[in-house]
């Protein structure tokens, strides 16, 4: 597996992945840009793009197109890392060497993702009205839609709560009020503002050598504004707050949620004690040999789930568990008496290993999926450090005891959340 | 041991069968980090009359998930640790046909392979251990009946199936475990758990030779030969109930609808069932047809939509949906469509580019995750997976056509709605 990183043009930057041993060629474009009042109508941007380009006027000409190519998909992405916006298109292809007829793929991946971005189908020299219309609605569907899935929902109320006023408080998806007032005109205008000014980031992992990729996405971007592109994003740190909030919502839900969001201290991926901190996650709640599922989960059977997260660019650290309504309180007590056990340094040394070998082997599994090798480059792309898997593995080698506690030490209570029941839930 | 290459796809297989009947398939992949090891049993959740010993029983629903839940308890303490501690992810599912039992890791494969192999081959259950685990997975009923896709699929399935235990939850209910046993573990563990009725698959940078030796050793159980299952007197062509709704905590409406397939066959024409129907829901709904694009552009229906088709011994269902503002209005539409494709809508060209599209998509399809279980299902459906372009291949327009005439019907259609709470 071969990694390559190059600035195709002023603020234009690929990172290309070259390995036989996927079936697919996995492609991403996206374009950076803070989190913000903005945020809807950039997240609208490459869902009205994806309906259709000059050359293929319609969801349908797109959908031949693709299924010509081997059932390729092209989706529109929004992303959120940390203060950051990632807008733009995840595709993936079968390799070209897997084509039974031998074709291009690779240059038609790249002609039809460049096509979208920077040739759609206009009308009066705006979107479409009637695009709009349909995206602005499954957009705001989605938004809506959060509440499906619970657990989901009372992790992102917690960050909404704990963030506000920051970017990362923010829906990726933006606000419903956003959505709503963006007009033809105006997200014209935020699309031609985001192809001039914002970085863009480019990713590719397959089997094509990197030079191929390379030439394949300059001639599909040949159009693209050769404008000063922004080379700053923005501050990512959190502003820590010295009072535990508690806020608590009532739906209808027959068991409870619990979340608990600490802020680290300012530790976050381009920080020394970064990989302390992962380590502290691991042995604390990120994986099945960790304090919160031994003792909250199985110990004590207070949770279904109860495990703990990292946010790598924002510094900061989610406990999320799955609650029985009257268990609230023991488990909100168990999760902090577990995270005091850790900054007393009351943990194995097989505690510490079995954290440190989860860590190491989840980064080197990373190299054999590609949504994930994906995921970690942009991660590391925004954070602007080009650190491979290998490199932070090697780190994490050398984290002691002494570290992990110190790490726990600066861990800071800010919120506590509940999801309760109603009274028809509950019954 | 047999060495089988698949250039088309770009896979390479080593099969056999071990002296204890356990069938082994090995893929060795030299570039990957990560392997990946697979051991399932033959056994789901709906897999709950069965014959023991020239009687008949009768278990409690849920009994498969629970006994996968109990299988990680070994007299020395808890498999799960043992593998987690030596930084391998193990993990475990039931669906309604098989329980699988898998981790993946990037040292210390041949460890972890035997303690995944000895302590699925070793049960190890107590009354006090079996009750603690009726709390835990009480939660585990709880928090999925909190999920809407979860109700919306139960309420179609129960639609669609008058008897077929397909329509059983796999979890079961919190009534229904209540009733579980160590004895019942022990009873549905010998039928069931035995290395004829199970299968072992691995993907990764392994010596096939080492897997197979290292199976041998540690699997050395007799197999019984396969134990008689029952699953209700055949089913007709009829759904149950043509309709289903209830209402839970949702932004908008979200349904499915099903169409009650043929029964499945075993061997390869089991596999051809699974690439018909596949097909012939991709050319209904899927992504490019011209109804999905209707529906689409109309609004009413969105991203969340998808169609898949879905074979398990005794049964096999054709399912479509997602939100929508008009659940009945687009359950409609995709039977109207049906009847139109089948009735000479179909055209050659479109057949031929969506026919391209859904190999590219199976064979994109290939992580080592998903061969593994592919190969182990297929191997219980009398079938071997990678076979799947030659069989894909032959399938004519005809042929889906007519899949369509006859399965997407409105006597054979369910509908299953969850609506926003009042």
């Amino acid at each position: 597996m071969k990694y390559c990183r190059t600035e195709l043009l002023p603020g234009v930057r690929l990172t290309a992945i070259q390995t036989s041993k996927f079936k697919s060629g996995y492609w991403g474009v996206y374009v950076l840009t803070p989190m913000g009042p903005e945020a809807a109508a950039n997240a609208l941007v490459p869902r009205v793009l994806r309906r259709g380009t000059r050359r293929h006027p319609g969801v349908r000409p797109l959908s031949e197109a693709l299924d010509e190519l081997y059932g390729g998909t092209i989706e529109a992405a929004v992303r959120k890392r940390g203060e950051v916006q990632c807008v733009g298109f995840a595709a993936s292809f079968l390799d070209g060497a897997l084509a039974p007829g031998g074709e291009d793929l690779l240059s038609a991946a790249a002609g039809l993702l460049g096509e979208l971005l920077l040739d759609p189908a206009l009308e009066n020299g705006a979107f479409r009205p009637d695009w709009l219309e349909g995206e602005r609605t499954n957009l705001i569907d989605q938004i809506k839609g959060e509440i499906n899935d619970k657990r989901f929902y009372a992790q992102k109320r917690a960050i909404e709560l704990m963030c506000e006023g920051e970017g990362y408080g923010l829906d990726a998806k933006g606000t419903i009020e956003g959505a709503e007032a963006v007009t033809p005109d105006s997200l014209y205008d935020r699309y031609e503002t985001l192809l001039s000014s914002a970085p863009v980031e480019l990713y590719y992992c397959g089997s094509a050598r990197p030079e191929r990729v390379a030439e394949a996405w300059t001639a599909a971007l040949s159009r693209l504004p050769q404008g000063s592109r922004s080379q700053t994003l923005p501050d990512r740190s959190h502003r820590p707050s010295q009072e535990v909030r508690r806020q608590s919502e009532r739906l209808d839900v027959t068991q409870g949620k619990l979340v608990l969001g600490f802020s680290g201290g300012g530790v976050s991926l381009t920080h020394p004690d970064y990989p302390s901190f992962l380590t502290l996650n691991a042995l604390y709640g990120g994986t099945t040999t960790s304090k919160l599922f031994l003792n909250v989960r199985e110990k004590r059977s207070l949770c279904y789930y109860a495990s703990s997260m990292v946010d790598k660019l924002k510094g900061l650290m989610l406990v999320s568990s799955g609650v029985e309504f009257e268990q609230f309180q023991a488990a909100e007590d168990e999760i902090l008496a577990q995270l005091e056990a850790c900054r007393q340094g009351d943990f194995t040394e097989e505690e510490l290993t079995a954290a440190k070998k989860s860590l190491i082997s989840g980064l080197r599994s990373t190299l054999d999926v590609q949504w994930q090798l994906e995921d970690f480059w942009l991660t590391q792309n925004v954070g602007e450090t080009g650190e491979e898997p290998e490199a932070l593995a090697g780190r994490i080698e050398q984290v002691s005891a002494q570290d992990v506690a110190e790490q726990a030490k600066r861990m800071q209570l800010e919120l506590i959340y509940r999801m309760e029941g109603t009274e028809h839930g509950a019954a | 041991m047999e060495r089988r290459e698949f250039h088309r796809v770009g896979e390479c297989c080593w099969a056999g069968i071990l002296p204890s009947g356990l069938p082994v398939f090995v893929y060795p992949k030299p570039e990957f980090g990560k392997s990946f090891a697979f051991f399932a049993a033959n056994y789901g959740g709906m897999d709950l009359r069965f014959e023991q010993g020239g009687q008949w029983k009768d278990t409690p629903a849920g009994v498969a998930h629970f006994l996968e839940h109990k299988m990680f308890d070994t007299k020395e303490g808890n498999a799960l640790q043992l593998l987690s501690q030596g930084g391998a992810s193990p993990n475990a599912f039931t669906s309604s046909s098989i329980t699988g039992y898998h981790f993946e890791c990037t040292e210390g494969f041949e460890d972890h392979l035997r303690t995944l192999l000895s302590f699925v081959m070793e049960p190890y259950f107590t009354p006090e251990s079996v009750a603690k685990e009726q709390g835990i997975i009480g939660q585990e009923i709880a928090m999925i009946e909190d999920e809407p896709y979860w109700r919306l699929y139960r309420n179609l399935l129960a639609g669609l199936y008058e008897r077929h235990p397909i329509r059983i939850s796999v979890a079961g209910t919190r009534e229904s475990i209540a009733g579980i046993t160590d004895h019942t573990l022990y009873d549905c563990y010998r039928s069931f758990y035995h290395p004829g009725n199970m299968v072992l698959c691995v993907a990764g940078p392994v010596d096939p030779e080492r897997v197979f030796d290292i199976a041998a050793q540690v699997v050395t159980q007799e197999s019984p030969g396969p134990a008689r299952r029952d699953y209700g007197a055949p089913e007709g062509a009829k759904a149950f109930q043509a309709r289903t709704e209830e209402r839970m905590e949702v932004s908008s409406p979200l349904f499915f609808t099903g169409f009650k397939g043929p029964e499945p066959e075993r061997g390869q024409e089991n596999l051809r069932l699974q690439l018909t129907g596949r097909l012939a829901g991709e050319l209904l709904c899927g992504d490019s047809s011209p109804l999905y694009v209707r529906l689409y552009e109309a609004g009413k229906v969105n991203k969340s939509f998808s169609v898949s088709f879905e074979v398990e011994p005794g049964i096999s269902f054709l399912a479509a949906g997602g939100e929508s503002r008009d659940p009945d209005g687009v359950a409609e539409a995709i039977l109207r469509e049906g009847e139109r494709l089948a009735s000479g809508g179909l055209e050659e060209d479109r057949f031929r580019r969506v026919k391209k599209a859904v190999y590219g998509a199976q064979v994109r399809g290939l992580t080592s995750e998903n061969l593994c279980i592919q190969t182990a299902q297929a191997h219980f459906a009398g079938y071997f997976y990678l076979d799947f372009p030659e069989v894909y291949d032959a399938i004519t327009m005809e042929e889906v056509s007519a899949f369509l005439r006859d399965y997407v019907t409105a006597e054979r259609q369910a509908v299953s709605v969850i609506a926003p709470l009042l």
